[in-house]
């Protein structure tokens, strides 16, 4: 009945995993249940939670996500099954025999009462103080129950002091409930651990390794706790005050370049279902605030497909043609920040393996400072830069000591998709009502490859169709472009392309097979790292990692929440957007072309180009002195 | 303290402590079988002794009947619920009964690993324990085709646990075998189809473990001799408290408690606390009550209290304990302990109304409800149980001239 091999650590928080039968139609593979007498047949293994949510039965949850194991710590999901002494939790509940169940009783009404009266009596603060009010699990579920007081007192002074050391996550234990969300992503999602349990009984609470900073620790700033937080306990570090103030500066020259990503999920911020993408509302949105230009991100990402393309190429020549074995393939992205502090902290002796180019947020920083401010005749002290990512770790990646290679800080702030939704809302806009607008010159609208880098395995479907067609002359041979081998949320994806009738200059790789693989979420990424110590990546010549699951569009600083549901939804909102944008190759986008003829004029991988848009990774350790 | 295993008994009882040979239980179940093994057990009716009372047959036969390529047999040692100290005897001076027993269960559900979660203040024990496991493999009574039976592998190691009270939770223990905090799991599945490393493990109760002989060498229809309908043979009492004889008893099932209490010659008794901290405290009129799972049940723990005690402080000593030991996981537990303390605590300043008092124990029965293990769900019982059965002390009279529980 229970597959070992998929249980991963902790146990305790494991789920419970049934196999679900093949074919359910047949006898045996379901259960017939009663569920507040009314029968239904339910698959053999299917949770009481499922169960009643199939048959229109809601059960309130906090500790339970779908992205998560199974926790069954909060007991608020706790029904009565006929002839067992003690409520059970709904979500933890495999339905095996016929059970008869009863969602709604006195006994169950109360308990879920008691447990709200419980939590509350130890949650610091009010609601109208607090940055999730009005998109809190905890705040829903008091208004659900009608709780108008607290039954068991509640607490007056803060417990925990917050922590704020991180650039990218903000904890505040005085609002955790303790429901583990953040433990199960950080350990068992992202196979991270930076995140536990600490201590017994009264004293619990969630903390890092000795209850050190969250800076201090290897913490990789993806943020993926924080998406799945319930409460305020976890937040960004929020740089929006200082954003209001750079804007009221007439001084400044406020500039923002937005990522896919977020545009593909803003409108959730306002009550859009997902999968709706807001990029022209958004540009109209983002000038009414006060931004003086606002840029495509997407352009950065055509120049990082330029960049880590032709280094792929002259790795492969290398390997190929000069037969040099000390060059590293696979290559591995580097636009991931959470995955830069991750292979940092856990396999730092494969740094080489990283592609030395910088993310598409950090190219731009440096662009707008030397490039731009040069054309506009601005004065780079004068410019702030901000970038609006779907991302926690790019507020960490801003702040890295190296990213100044433009002699200033390349990105001065990095801001998450909600707190650019509070901004706009703060400011009096409602997003879905803006008229769309393009984005300003001189980098404009950049081509669809750009646009498609917010979903896994959009980087590696970028690079594809520019490598393939600078090594063959010839577009990448799949209708429209779609190179459906890097699309979908398979954890690691692996295929390859073959290289025939190349041009002159790329003679050497006639006949190759292009191999690469994509993953997604660190855990993946993981064992993608472990199949390279173990030598299996001999063959493989290009590697797209992607920190989050689902890649950017679920990165930590979108719209809460998230599922794998709401990830799909704006994966298609990427792709459909990306069909019908006109230049949907990086090499054809004509800005890209006209910045290596003005600027970048010894081309991708030149000397300029090294400076400003390639960096270098710094070897952590996983060791905390 | 104790430090090596007497081997001389002194001590005489219906079951457990009465004559029997080391190994003649592994002989025994070798001429049974496994199937007859089980009928035996079945028909002996036993009943775990580890506090919750689940048949022992049946926990055997769901993980006989496990597919499996291993499985664990584990004695819980852990014994950490306040006021129990009887499996320490049975460590001590009937180490054959426990150890036979585990050999037992692995002979009959197949299992060839056998771990003792011993204790952490048990520490003391652990030389000679090993030195007893030893001399178990000279005689070929542990190791590779134990007394000549070909294929029957068994062996048992020790681990100490690390001084919480819920790692003696049965799930608790396996997460903390594994390495992991002592928090108890969901269940189901339950540890005979998912426990060590996921897979079937027996769970039992060092007291459990060690009836096993006696009953597989003579018989379950001689065990049920003993006991009542619904408790079948003895129990081991640990008494603490105040009477002139503390220590551990055996006893048939059904034993009054005033019966106990004249053994133990226990004067001026005012409340007896069956099962320890999370058991339930009975007043004078209700002494009467039989000692039995249908009854009065306890793992083992009797505390009793003469006049002189203040039950309000004992209240506060027990609610103390659960805000402390528990794990912390579950809400239910985790806040609902501190709120019962906070009553408590109120209670003594004399901060509290009826209504609150109404409140906080209406709070206690969703914790016996909603908490995940047994800690949670038996924490409320003393709070209940005392401010019941002692409401006379606690909210009318003036409590002077009682004075202060001793620890
Ligand atoms: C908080 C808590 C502590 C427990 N401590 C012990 C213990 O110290 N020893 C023990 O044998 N059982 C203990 N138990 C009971 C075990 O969970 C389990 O039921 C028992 O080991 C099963 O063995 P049995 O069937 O032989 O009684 C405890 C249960 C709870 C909820
Ligand atoms: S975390 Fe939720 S419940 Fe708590 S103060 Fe904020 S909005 Fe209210
Ligand atoms: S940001 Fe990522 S690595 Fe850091 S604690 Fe959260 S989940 Fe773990
Ligand atoms: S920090 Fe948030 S996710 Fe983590 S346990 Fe607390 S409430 Fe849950
Ligand atoms: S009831 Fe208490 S000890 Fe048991 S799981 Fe819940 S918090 Fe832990
Ligand atoms: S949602 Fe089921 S226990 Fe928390």
């Amino acid at each position: 009945m229970l597959k070992r091999e998929n249980i991963r650590i902790p146990v305790s928080q494991q789920a419970l995993i049934v196999e679900k039968p093949i074919d359910t139609t047949t006898i045996g593979g379901t259960v017939t249940i009663q569920i507040n007498e009314k029968k239904v047949s339910v698959p053999f293994g299917t949770t009481i939670l499922d169960a009643c949510k199939e048959n229109q039965i809601h059960i309130p949850t906090l500790c339970h996500h779908p992205d998560l194991c199974i926790a069954g710590v909060c007991r608020i999901c706790v029904v009565e099954v006929e002839g067992l002494r003690t409520l059970q939790t709904s979500c933890s509940f495999p339905v095996t025999s016929p059970i008869k169940i009863h969602t709604s009783t006195e006994k169950v009404r109360k308990a879920r009462r008691h447990i709200i009266d419980l939590l509350l009596s130890e949650h610091y603060g009010e609601c109208y103080s607090c940055f999730r009010n009005g998109n809190c699990e905890l705040q829903s579920l008091a208004k659900e129950y009608g709780v108008d007081g607290y039954s068991f007192g509640h607490i007056l002074e803060p417990k925990y002091k917050v922590d704020k050391s991180s650039a990218a996550v903000i904890r505040d234990m005085n609002k955790c409930i303790l429901c583990k969300r953040c433990v199960r992503t950080c350990i068992d999602l992202q196979e991270v651990g930076v995140l536990e349990a600490i201590n017994r009984g009264h004293e619990t609470h969630v903390g890092t390794f000795l209850d050190k900073p969250l800076a201090d620790v290897i913490c990789i700033n993806c943020g993926q706790c924080i998406n799945r937080c319930p409460t305020a306990a976890l937040r960004a570090n929020d740089p929006s005050d200082e954003i209001w103030n750079a804007i009221d500066d007439p001084k400044k020259h406020v500039v923002i370049q937005t990522a896919p990503s977020p545009r593909a999920a803003i409108g959730e911020e306002f009550g859009i279902e997902p999968g709706h993408s807001f990029t022209g509302e958004l540009n109209t949105a983002l000038r009414r605030i006060g931004f003086d230009k606002v840029f495509d991100t997407n352009f950065t990402a055509d120049l990082t497909i330029m960049e880590e393309g032709t280094e792929l190429l002259r790795r492969l020549k290398k390997a190929v043609v000069e037969k040099d074995s000390s060059v590293k393939l696979p290559q591995f992205t580097s636009c991931s920040p959470g995955w830069i502090k991750f292979i940092e902290h856990f396999y730092p002796e494969y740094l080489d393996y990283l592609s030395s180019a910088k993310s598409p947020q950090q190219m731009f920083g440096a662009v707008i400072k030397t490039f731009y401010a040069k054309e506009s005749k601005i004065d780079p002290a004068d410019i702030i830069t901000v970038a609006l990512m779907p991302c926690a770790a790019k507020k960490f990646e801003c702040n890295r000591p190296e990213m100044n290679s433009s002699g200033f800080k390349d990105v001065d702030y990095g801001l998450t998709t909600r707190e650019m939704a509070k901004m706009i809302r703060e400011a009096g806009i409602h997003l879905p009502e803006m008229p769309k607008s393009n984005f300003d010159e001189p980098f404009g609208n950049a081509s669809g490859a750009g646009l498609i880098f917010g979903a896994t395995g959009g980087v590696m479907e970028a690079a594809l169709r520019t490598v393939y067609e600078l090594v063959t002359g010839r577009e990448v041979p799949f209708e429209n472009l779609r190179i459906e081998s890097c699309r979908g949320f398979e954890g690691i994806k692996q295929a390859s392309i073959k290289l025939e009738n190349c041009v002159e200059s790329y003679n050497f790789l006639e006949g190759v097979e292009l191999k690469f693989i994509v993953a997604h979420g660190t855990a993946n990424a993981k064992k993608v790292m472990e199949m390279l110590q173990r030598g299996e990546l001999s063959d493989v010549h290009f590697v797209e990692i992607m920190a989050c699951p689902g890649g950017c569009l679920g990165g930590g600083g979108q719209p809460i929440p998230t599922s794998e549901e709401i990830r799909r939804k704006r994966a298609q909102a990427i792709y459909e957007e990306e069909e019908g944008l006109p230049v949907r190759k990086s090499h054809e986008n004509v800005h890209i072309k006209y910045i290596y003829e003005n600027f970048l004029t010894d081309g991708p991988c030149g000397e300029l180009s090294h400076k400003l848009l390639h960096t270098h990774y710094t070897k952590r350790g996983k060791y905390i002195s | 303290m104790e430090t090596t295993l007497k081997t001389s008994k002194k001590r005489t009882g219906p079951v457990l402590f009465s004559n029997y040979q080391q190994a003649d239980g592994i002989k025994k179940a070798i001429e049974l079988g496994r199937e007859n093994i089980l009928l035996e057990l079945k028909n002996s009716g036993l009943k775990g002794r580890g506090g919750a009372g689940f048949s022992t047959a049946t926990k055997w036969m769901l993980s006989a009947a496990a597919n499996a390529e291993k499985k664990f047999i584990v004695c819980n040692a852990d014994e950490g619920e306040p006021g129990t100290f009887k499996d320490r005897v049975l460590l001590l001076e009937y180490p054959e009964l426990v150890f036979d027993g585990m050999v037992i269960a692995g002979f009959t559900i197949g299992a060839k690993t056998g771990i003792v979660y011993l204790r952490g203040e048990y520490e003391y024990m652990l030389p000679s324990l090993e030195g007893f496991l030893n001399n178990m493999k000279e005689e070929n009574l542990l190791g590779k085709n134990i007394l000549e039976k070909e294929g029957f592998d068994f062996d048992i190691n020790i681990r100490l646990g690390s001084g919480a009270y819920v790692c003696g939770e049965e799930t608790a223990l396996i997460e903390s075998l594994e390495g992991y905090r002592g928090e108890p799991r969901n269940r189901p599945p339950f540890p005979v189809n998912t426990g060590y490393l996921g897979y079937p493990t027996i769970v039992n109760n060092v007291e459990t473990l060690a009836s096993i002989p006696h009953i597989i060498y003579k018989g379950g229809e001689w065990f049920k001799k003993n006991g009542t309908d619904k408790s079948k043979g003895s129990k081991l009492f640990s008494v603490s408290g105040d009477c002139r004889k503390p220590g551990v008893y055996e006893l048939q099932w059904g034993t009054k408690i005033n019966e106990l209490l004249d053994i133990v010659e226990a004067k001026n008794c005012k409340a007896v606390q069956v099962g320890g901290a999370s058991g339930v405290c009975l007043p004078k009129s209700q002494f009467n009550r039989s000692l039995a799972y249908e009854d009065a049940v306890t793992g083992g723990s009797i505390i009793i209290f003469d006049e002189s005690r203040n039950m309000l402080k004992i209240l506060k000593n027990f609610m103390e304990f659960f805000v402390e030991e528990s794990c912390g996981q579950c809400t239910p537990c985790r806040v609902g302990n501190t709120k019962l303390l906070e009553g408590v605590e109120n209670i003594e300043k004399g901060e509290y109304t009826f209504s609150y008092i109404n409140k906080l124990k209406e709070l206690g029965k969703t914790m016996q409800a909603a908490s995940k293990c047994g800690l949670g769900q038996s924490s409320p019982n003393s709070f209940i149980s005392i401010l019941d059965n002692f409401k006379e002390e606690i909210f009318y009279s003036n409590r002077k001239g009682i004075k202060n529980v001793k620890a």
